[in-house]
């Protein structure tokens, strides 16, 4: 409920506190541009909604009127392009670009830059599987098949069993464990929440589990592991099959570290100059990041108590955003 | 006619019934022996040749495209009109949002002003319980009553009214809708024909596979889910009142025609009151239905519960999901129990009242409306009468976390080893028998059986429908489908029909399952979906938890009402006959429940189909993914051609399954008019 009384409480509460607050603040600098609400989505997972949160708060304070719509992460698009909607906080390189490019594509929907957050995702292990796996992190230390064996089950034993991510989420697994020759079979979460549970599951039970992580993220401040280390991703080991360890094929490599985007509709340059000015200049970095999802969703703290603490302390950064 | 005992009715010929008996018979020895040896002679029938592939996806995203963005009527364009439509249902949603969530507001987004607050939570829940006890004693009040203060004590007040409003604008458009659809195609046969297939395909494609276009046509937000939701939730409406109004008895018609009743009259007057008992079922399904789309309303924009929910299961708060979860459920009984309340109440005749003042007209409305300015002024000044006081919430917290974990830490083993066992002997075999079967012997075989069952027109509509499915590339993940599908709907039919019919004839017991049939359905299937992963792992075990879960409901209910319907005096002739308990289910209840239990189950194959986008999100790998699959892609025509194709193995089936019983029917020598 934390999260989420947030949003209605946005709509009902904060909206008559908040709106005789700006009005009496900042009046000047945006007179001139449009009263209508600039329309932020939310999604459902924390770390966009402090996101999402932060950059709502920032607008309002600089004057601009501001709405949250529920959207999902990547049906949005349909409301992005026809203004519908108009700005999308986190779009992950590593699962939204698809969806991205061919929205941008349209010309309807710009790219806001980098929120400065970067994306990792990669193969990842609960500590305890380092006693029967003691090569790790080293990715060379799966290729050993008593490791392997340590990570099967009844289904994919003598293979190891590695839990991808949902197929939606691309990731080139299949790729990467036939180019690696790793005695790995991979199975695929249908959703995010599914690929979680299961951790949560192994986890309590002390159980072998080898699955994709990605951060900023709760879970890898909940639960102790560590990252397999594989080669460095470069944009050649996926391209270029002679490149790397295989020399057949491609993807011999970790996975990339994405930037996570801005996006939204195109007209907001002209509609809102001033706050287009001020969601491009938006960044942040993981650590923070990291530390506000910690607050929220495992020390039970709400968003809104979570994003005011960062908004009082980072004044003069945002500051610098909307041109004061 | 209802004392003539059943069997007597005239039989078809035996040598009828032979004929298609041996046709079957051979056709499936012929199918085996091609199945067997005919992989080598024809390899295209075992896998459809990837040059011959349809590639309707794409005429498909290109016909959308269009249909967005240049379609037009000439004075205006297609999308106008979508959002034309948008916007008269806006206007009904925003009106009962503000009343109940956000107030009555001036402005939008941040710089509104609220001018009134919305009606207090004490209000609210005074005036549903005014209702209860106006339709339905003081009982129905203590339910009602108790369904809203759990919204209220569990904190999930402002989201659950955010859903209520979505609700209320839904259900009645999806009833009168439904209604005169039904109506319509009992009076025009034609009107039928062309009726049926649109509602297989309305309630069988999956609601993503649609989602992309709705949110082009329709914007953003609340509307497009209550369009999704009405597409969705109609159809048993429409379904249930042609099956209704067809076995209203012969001698309330004639009555009708003999007092020299108008069409008008005949059917708002005789036909509809008399079909009372199971157009509430179908009014009940829309309810029971809608709610069952908050979840996905929920992502694309309606908010709410559905909300609270993905949000909460996101982050492995089962706790958290499951109050949001039974705060759906509480809505749905609160709804279910009103509506049932008061369209009995107006059935019965209203008493003659002699002019009284207006106060003692109406002592219901007058109260409602003291406790709505009451509250609302008392409100200004109190905040705990306006809004449920955060300090007196209460929360599960982490116990159902806690509870899980126990039963994970203790019983996995156990478990795992059940479905491990489950898994190699019966689901992955059924899986592999299906996918090795060859394409075009499935769509032969088919053909003939629909022949042999009905006809030639059923024949080529069955052979049809399953060619698309191989001729657009999607034999593969079909066959996967109709595994999972079917192994859900035995096991769901296996547990449900006998819950049924224990249920029918014991009204206590009756009144539990009703309200573990209806947690069932509204419960959002991800509430339990995300432990079940936690207990089982991702794959087709636990998808198919969740179907059985969910397409139980159908089997249980439609066998409920098929029984509850047997007429009591068929009963009677049976005891005076000197039939034991047995024999008087089996041979008299049972058969002439069948049609009904029939419906169940076709209702429980189109349940089951319509969860496979659900199953999609613990990772199998069938039709549902490939919708799922085509939503992240923003690809309409990829996600509809998939869409279609789980439709037609529904047409398929509950034509087949028709067509079986009728001729059934027939030669049981039940004839619909026994009634």
């Amino acid at each position: 409920m934390k999260a989420i009384g947030f949003k209605t409480r946005t709509v009902a509460a904060s909206l008559a506190v908040s709106a005789i607050a700006i009005m009496a603040s900042s009046f000047s600098a945006t007179a001139q541009e449009s009263q209508d609400p600039i329309k932020l989505t939310l999604h459902d997972w924390t770390g966009q909604l402090i996101t999402t949160q932060i950059m709502g708060d920032v607008l309002q304070k600089a004057g601009y009127n501001v709405e949250y719509v529920q959207a999902d992460y990547l049906a949005q698009f349909a409301g992005l392009e026809t203004g519908d909607l108009d700005v999308a906080m986190e779009m992950w390189e590593t699962t939204g670009r698809e969806a991205m490019d061919a929205a941008t594509a349209t010309g309807k929907v710009e790219n806001f830059g980098p929120t400065g957050m970067k994306a990792k995702e990669e193969w990842w292990y609960p500590s305890y599987m380092k006693e029967k796996c003691p090569g790790l992190p080293n990715w060379e230390a799966l290729k050993d098949p008593a490791c392997a064996e340590a990570f099967s089950t009844a289904e994919t034993a003598p293979k190891g069993r590695y839990l991808g991510g949902p197929v939606t989420w691309g990731g080139f697994d299949d790729e990467r464990v036939e180019a690696l020759d790793l005695p790995f079979e991979v199975i695929h979460a249908g959703t995010d929440a599914a690929l979680f549970a299961e951790l949560e599951s192994a986890y309590q039970r002390k159980a072998p589990i080898l699955l994709w992580i990605y951060a900023p993220h709760w879970a890898p401040a909940k639960y102790e592991g560590e990252w397999v280390d594989f080669p460095e991703y470069t944009p050649e080991c996926y391209n270029d099959p002679s490149w790397g360890i295989n020399p057949d094929m491609a993807y011999d490599c970790g996975k990339p570290h994405g930037e996570i985007w801005k996006v939204g509709w195109a007209g907001v340059k002209d509609k809102w100059p001033g706050a287009y000015a001020a969601i491009k200049a938006f960044t942040i970095n993981n650590d923070e990041m990291g530390k506000m999802i910690t607050d929220v969703d495992l020390n039970g703290k709400t968003v809104e108590a979570v994003t005011d603490d960062w908004m009082a302390a980072n004044e003069d950064r945002w500051m610098t955003w909307i041109g004061k | 006619m209802t004392d003539v005992p059943a069997a007597s009715i005239g039989k078809p010929p035996a040598s009828v019934m032979r004929h298609g008996a041996v046709a079957l018979g051979i056709a499936l020895a012929v199918f085996i022996l091609f199945w067997k040896f005919g992989e080598d002679l024809a390899p295209w029938a075992f896998d459809y040749p990837k040059a011959q592939i349809v590639p309707a996806a794409r005429w498909i995203t290109q016909f959308t495209k269009w249909l967005i963005n240049d379609a037009t009527f000439g004075l205006f364009t297609f999308t106008d009109l979508t959002r034309f439509i948008a916007a008269v249902i806006n206007f009904p949603y925003q009106l009962v949002l503000s009343l109940l969530e956000t107030g009555v507001m001036s402005g939008r987004g941040s710089n509104a002003v609220q001018y009134l607050p919305p009606v207090s939570w004490i209000a609210v829940t005074a005036i549903v319980t005014l209702m209860g006890l106006y339709a339905g004693g003081r009982r129905l009040a203590v339910i009602v009553a108790l369904c809203f203060l759990f919204l209220a004590v569990f904190g999930q007040w402002s989201s659950a009214m955010v859903t209520l409003a979505s609700i209320l604008v839904a259900v009645p458009l999806g009833v009168v809708g439904g209604l005169l659809l039904g109506i319509g195609a009992y009076r025009w046969r034609w009107l039928e024909r062309a009726l049926l297939p649109v509602l297989d395909l309305m309630q069988t494609i999956p609601v993503f596979a649609y989602l992309v276009p709705i949110l082009f046509l329709f914007g953003f937000g609340a509307t497009a889910a209550v369009v999704a939701t009405l597409i969705y939730a109609m159809p048993p409406m429409t379904r249930v009142t042609m099956l209704a109004l067809r076995q209203v008895p012969p001698d309330v018609r004639d009555l009708g025609n003999m007092i020299g009743c108008t069409r008008h009259q005949m059917t708002w007057r005789v036909l509809v009151p008399s079909a009372k008992d199971s157009l509430l079922v179908g009014m009940n399904q829309v309810i029971m239905l809608s709610l069952n789309m908050v979840i996905i309303a929920s992502m694309i924009g309606a908010g709410g519960l559905g909300f609270d929910v993905l949000a909460a299961l996101r982050r492995l708060d089962f706790g958290a999901g499951l109050e949001s979860g039974f705060a759906i459920v509480a809505l749905a009984i609160a709804l279910d129990r009103l509506s049932q309340a008061f369209a009995n109440r107006t059935a019965k005749p209203v008493p003659e009242t002699k002019p009284r003042g207006f106060v003692a007209r109406h002592p219901y409305l007058l109260a409602a409306l003291v406790f709505v300015v009451i509250t609302g002024v008392a409100g200004l000044f109190f905040p705990a009468i306006q809004a449920y006081p955060e300090g007196l919430q209460l929360s599960t917290g982490t116990f159902w976390s806690r509870v899980v974990e126990w039963i994970n830490v203790n019983f996995f083993d156990a478990l795992e080893a059940f479905k491990n066992a489950l898994l190699l002997n019966v689901l992955i075999p059924f899986k592999r028998f299906l996918l090795g079967l060859p394409w075009a012997g499935v769509v032969a075989f088919l053909a003939v059986a629909g022949w042999v069952l009905r006809g030639p027109g059923l024949a080529l509509l069955v052979a049809g429908l399953t060619f698309l499915i191989a001729a657009t590339g999607q034999w593969e993940k079909a066959m996967i489908t109709t595994y999972l599908c079917g192994i859900s709907v035995l096991f769901a039919s296996l547990i449900g029909v006998p819950i049924g019919i224990a249920a029918a004839e014991k009204d206590r017991l009756w009144r539990v399952v009703q309200v573990a049939i209806d947690t069932l359905q509204t419960l959002p299937s991800f509430v339990y979906l995300m432990p079940a992963v936690m207990l089982f792992r991702v794959g087709d075990f636990t998808a198919m938890i969740a179907v059985v879960a969910y397409s139980i409901v159908p089997a249980i209910r439609y066998s409920v009402l098929g029984i509850q319907r047997v007429d009591p005096r068929l009963v009677e002739a049976g005891k005076a006959m000197g039939c034991t308990e047995w024999q008087l289910l089996t041979r008299i209840k049972l058969k002439l429940a069948m049609p009904e239990i029939m419906l169940g189950l076709n209702q429980t194959i189109m349940f089951a189909l319509s969860m496979l986008v659900i199953t999609a999100l613990v990772g199998t790998r069938d039709l549902g993914q490939e919708v799922y699959i085509a939503l992240t892609k923003a690809d309409p025509g990829r996600g509809l051609v998939a869409g279609l194709a789980v439709a037609f193995i529904a047409i398929v089936s509950d034509r087949l399954i028709s067509a079986g019983a009728a001729r059934t029917r027939a030669r049981l020598g039940i004839a619909e008019e026994v009634r």
